[in-house]
C-alpha cells in the first residue's frame, strides 16, 4: 500500500503568538517550529499499516526551504521519503492545489492529512483534495484500518460518531485516537540524513484568499475570587452578574 | 444573487447552530439586499422547515429522498453547490461543525470559491472589500481574511454568533437531487449516538476537569454537576491520555475548540495548549487549590481550594437555586 501523509510546519503548541507590521504579520522571531501535532498522528498511523515493509510512506509538504528540519524528523519517525513542493503556503487552496497535482501525477492509495493545522486550523486541506481529485474525504477521522483495499474508519459527529466503511483510495483527517505519536529513534535519526527528499517546483495557481491583519483576544478583567466555602456565592454570581446560569 | 445557508439537521431536528447560521446568512443577504435561501438535506419534517422562516429564510429547499438520509460528505457537498448554482447564490454559509468541515472545502472547490472557514462575527464590505474575521492559532488569535473570488462559503463558528427572530414568509420547495453514484462510495455501517448527552462543541456550557481529579473514579461529581447545569462535559489533554475519560471530551490545542457561554475549569492548571481551545469562552470559572495556577489570570470567576470540597458544595447550591428559580 502506498500510503501519502501531508505534514505542515507550525509555531510550537507553547508559542505566545504576537504580530507585527501594524498586525499584518506573524512575528516569526524566535518562534521555534514544529511538525504539525495532528500530522505526527497521521504519520504514526502510515507507518503502522505499513509496517513490515507492507507498502511506503511518502511525505508531502509545501513549503519553502525553512521547513526541511521538520520533513528530517518526518523521515526520522519512518517515512520512507519524502517530497518539498518549493513554495511558500498561502492559503489551504493552493496548498491543496499542489498536492493534487503531485498526487495526479503519482497516485496513492491512501492520502492522510491531520485533521487541522494548529496555526490557521482551516481543517480544509482534507476536503479540497478530495474534491480537486474527485475521491472520498473524510475530515476527521478518530479511527482507521484498512483491510483488502477497504478503509474502515470512525469520524466524528455531533454527541457521537459514526462507521464508514469506503473503498481506497481515500483522502482523510487524522484526530487523537487514530494513532500515538511516535518518537524518532537514533537508527531513524541517522538514517533520515540519507533518505530521499524531492524537491520540486509548484504549479500556477490562483488564490481566493489574504489574511489582511490579525487581532489577538481583549485581555480579561481582574478574577472574582469566591471564598471556597460560599460556593452559593459563585451561583448568584454566575446568575445575577455574568447572566450565564 | 442570493445568499445559501445550509441548515444541518440532527435527528431531523435543527440545532441551535443551525439557527445561528441562518441568523448569520439572514444579516449577510441584509448587507447584500437580497434574499435568503436555505436547504436542508435528509429527512425533516414540514414543521420545522417552515420554522426556518422565523429566522429570516424566505425560500426553503428540501432535498428528502432515501439515498441522501444519512450524512454522506461528497454527495451532501454536491446538492449543497448544485442548489448554490440555480439559486444564483454567490454566498454560502454553514456551520463550522464536524460535518460542515467536512462540506465547506469540497463546496468551495465545485464553486471555485474563496472559503473563511471558522469566521467569528460578520463579514465586513467596505470599498468593494468583502472580509471575515476568523479564529486563527488555535484561538490564541484571530485572523481577518479577504476573499477575492466572486463566490465565498464561510463556515461559522457555533456559539459565536446570536440566534436572531426575523420573521419573514416562507416557502418550502422540493430539490431534486439525486447526488452523482461516484458520491456515495462511502457506506455508513454504524452511527452511535450518545443521545444523553450533551454535544460539546455547540454546548452553552461546559463543565471541564484535569488531572486534579487524580483518577477517572471521581468523575462521578463531574457529571453530576453537569447534568445539574445542562452542560457537556470535557477534560484536559493528559486526563484523556490516560483513558481517564474518551478522546471526544479533550478540548485545547490539540483537541475540540470550544466558546460556551460558561466554561467551568476544575483542577486543570490552564497550560497554553489549554487555553488556547477555551480562552474564547464567555465567561470562564476556575476551581483549582493551587492559587498560583496560570488559569487564574484567565478566570473571570474563582475559587482557590480543593476540588473534593468545593464540587460537592457547588452542587448542593446549584440545587438549591433551581428549587427556589
Ligand atoms: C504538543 C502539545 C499539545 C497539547 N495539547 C493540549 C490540549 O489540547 N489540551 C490540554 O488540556 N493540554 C494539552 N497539552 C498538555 C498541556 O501542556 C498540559 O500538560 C495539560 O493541559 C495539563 O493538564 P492538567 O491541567 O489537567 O494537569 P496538571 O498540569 O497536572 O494540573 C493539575 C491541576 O490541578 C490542580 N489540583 C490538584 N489537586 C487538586 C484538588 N484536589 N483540587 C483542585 N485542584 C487541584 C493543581 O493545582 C494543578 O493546577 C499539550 C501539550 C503538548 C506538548
Ligand atoms: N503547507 C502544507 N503542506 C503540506 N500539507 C499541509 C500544508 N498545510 C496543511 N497541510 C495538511 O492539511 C492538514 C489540514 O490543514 P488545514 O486545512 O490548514 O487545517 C494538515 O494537518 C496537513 O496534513
Amino acid at each position: 500500500m502506498k500510503i501519502l501523509v501531508c505534514i505542515s510546519n507550525v509555531p510550537d503548541t507553547t508559542t505566545k503568538i504576537t504580530f507585527t507590521d501594524n498586525n499584518t504579520q506573524f512575528n516569526t522571531s524566535g518562534v521555534q517550529f514544529i511538525l504539525n501535532p495532528y500530522d505526527e498522528i497521521a504519520l504514526a498511523r502510515a507507518i503502522e499499516l505499513t509496517d513490515g515493509g507492507n507498502g511506503s510512506v511518502t511525505v508531502i509538504n509545501v513549503g519553502d526551504a525553512s521547513t526541511e528540519a521538520t520533513i528530517r524528523k518526518a523521515l526520522a519517525i519512518g517515512a520512507t521519503d519524502a517530497v518539498r513542493i518549493n513554495a511558500k503556503p498561502h492559503d489551504a487552496w493552493m496548498v491543496a492545489h499542489q498536492i493534487a497535482e503531485y498526487v495526479r501525477a503519482n497516485p496513492f492509495d491512501l492520502i492522510l492529512t491531520g485533521r487541522e493545522s494548529i496555526d490557521y486550523n482551516g481543517s480544509k486541506v482534507a476536503g479540497m483534495l478530495g474534491e480537486l481529485l474527485d475521491l472520498p474525504s473524510i475530515s476527521i477521522i478518530k479511527k482507521l484500518d484498512v483491510d483488502n483495499g477497504t478503509a474502515t474508519v470512525e469520524r466524528e459527529i455531533e454527541g457521537g460518531k459514526e462507521i464508514l466503511s469506503v473503498p481506497l483510495p481515500i483522502v482523510a483527517g487524522c484526530a487523537e485516537g487514530v494513532a500515538e505519536p511516535k518518537i524518532p529513534n537514533m537508527r531513524g535519526i541517522m538514517s533520515a540524513r540519507t533518505k530521499p527528499l524531492a524537491v520540486i517546483e509548484p504549479v500556477e495557481v490562483k488564490t481566493f484568499s489574504d489574511v489582511i491583519s490579525y487581532e489577538t483576544p481583549a485581555p480579561r478583567g481582574q478574577v472574582k475570587l469566591v471564598p471556597a466555602d460560599d460556593a452559593a456565592k459563585l451561583v448568584s454570581l454566575l446568575h445575577e452578574e455574568a447572566r450565564v446560569i | 444573487m442570493s445568499v445559501l445557508v445550509y441548515t444541518e439537521n440532527a435527528g431531523g431536528k435543527f440545532k441551535k447552530s443551525t439557527f445561528e447560521a441562518v441568523s448569520y446568512a439572514r444579516a449577510i443577504a441584509d448587507q447584500n439586499n437580497t434574499t435568503l435561501v436555505a436547504i436542508s438535506i435528509g429527512d425533516v419534517s414540514n414543521d420545522e422547515l417552515n420554522s426556518l422562516a422565523k429566522y429570516g429564510a424566505e425560500k426553503v429547499l428540501n432535498a428528502n429522498n432515501a439515498k441522501l438520509k444519512d450524512f454522506i460528505n461528497q454527495a451532501y457537498a454536491s446538492v449543497i453547490a448544485d442548489a448554490a448554482k440555480k439559486e444564483g447564490a454567490d454566498v454560502v454559509v454553514l456551520s463550522n461543525s464536524f460535518s460542515g468541515r467536512g462540506l465547506a472545502p469540497r463546496i468551495a472547490v465545485k464553486l471555485e470559491a474563496g472559503l473563511a472557514d471558522g469566521a467569528v462575527a460578520l463579514p465586513g464590505q467596505s470599498g468593494g472589500k468583502f472580509s471575515v474575521k476568523k479564529t486563527a492559532f488555535s484561538g490564541k488569535a484571530f485572523a481577518v481574511v479577504e476573499l477575492t473570488s466572486a463566490n465565498k462559503v464561510i463556515s461559522i463558528v457555533p456559539n459565536s454568533y446570536k440566534v436572531e427572530e426575523k420573521s419573514v414568509a416562507a416557502k418550502v420547495e422540493d430539490f431534486s437531487a439525486e447526488g452523482d453514484p461516484s458520491d456515495f462510495k462511502a457506506m455508513i455501517k454504524d452511527i452511535v449516538r450518545a443521545t444523553d448527552k450533551v454535544s460539546l462543541p455547540d454546548a452553552d456550557i461546559v463543565v471541564s476537569a484535569g488531572r486534579g481529579l487524580k483518577g477517572p473514579e471521581n468523575w462521578g461529581m463531574i457529571e453530576e454537576l453537569a447534568g445539574l447545569l445542562g452542560a457537556a462535559l470535557a477534560c484536559s489533554k493528559p486526563v484523556s491520555d490516560a483513558g481517564w475519560r474518551p478522546h471526544s471530551e479533550h478540548v485545547g490545542q490539540t483537541g475540540i475548540a470550544v466558546s460556551p457561554n460558561l466554561y467551568i475549569a476544575i483542577g486543570i492548571s490552564g497550560a497554553i495548549q489549554h487555553l488556547a481551545g477555551v480562552s474564547s469562552s464567555k465567561v470562564i470559572v476556575v476551581i483549582n487549590k493551587d492559587p498560583e495556577a496560570p488559569f487564574f489570570k484567565v478566570a473571570d470567576y474563582g475559587i482557590v481550594g480543593d476540588a473534593f470540597e468545593i464540587v460537592p458544595k457547588l452542587i448542593a447550591a446549584v440545587k438549591e437555586y433551581k428549587a427556589s428559580a
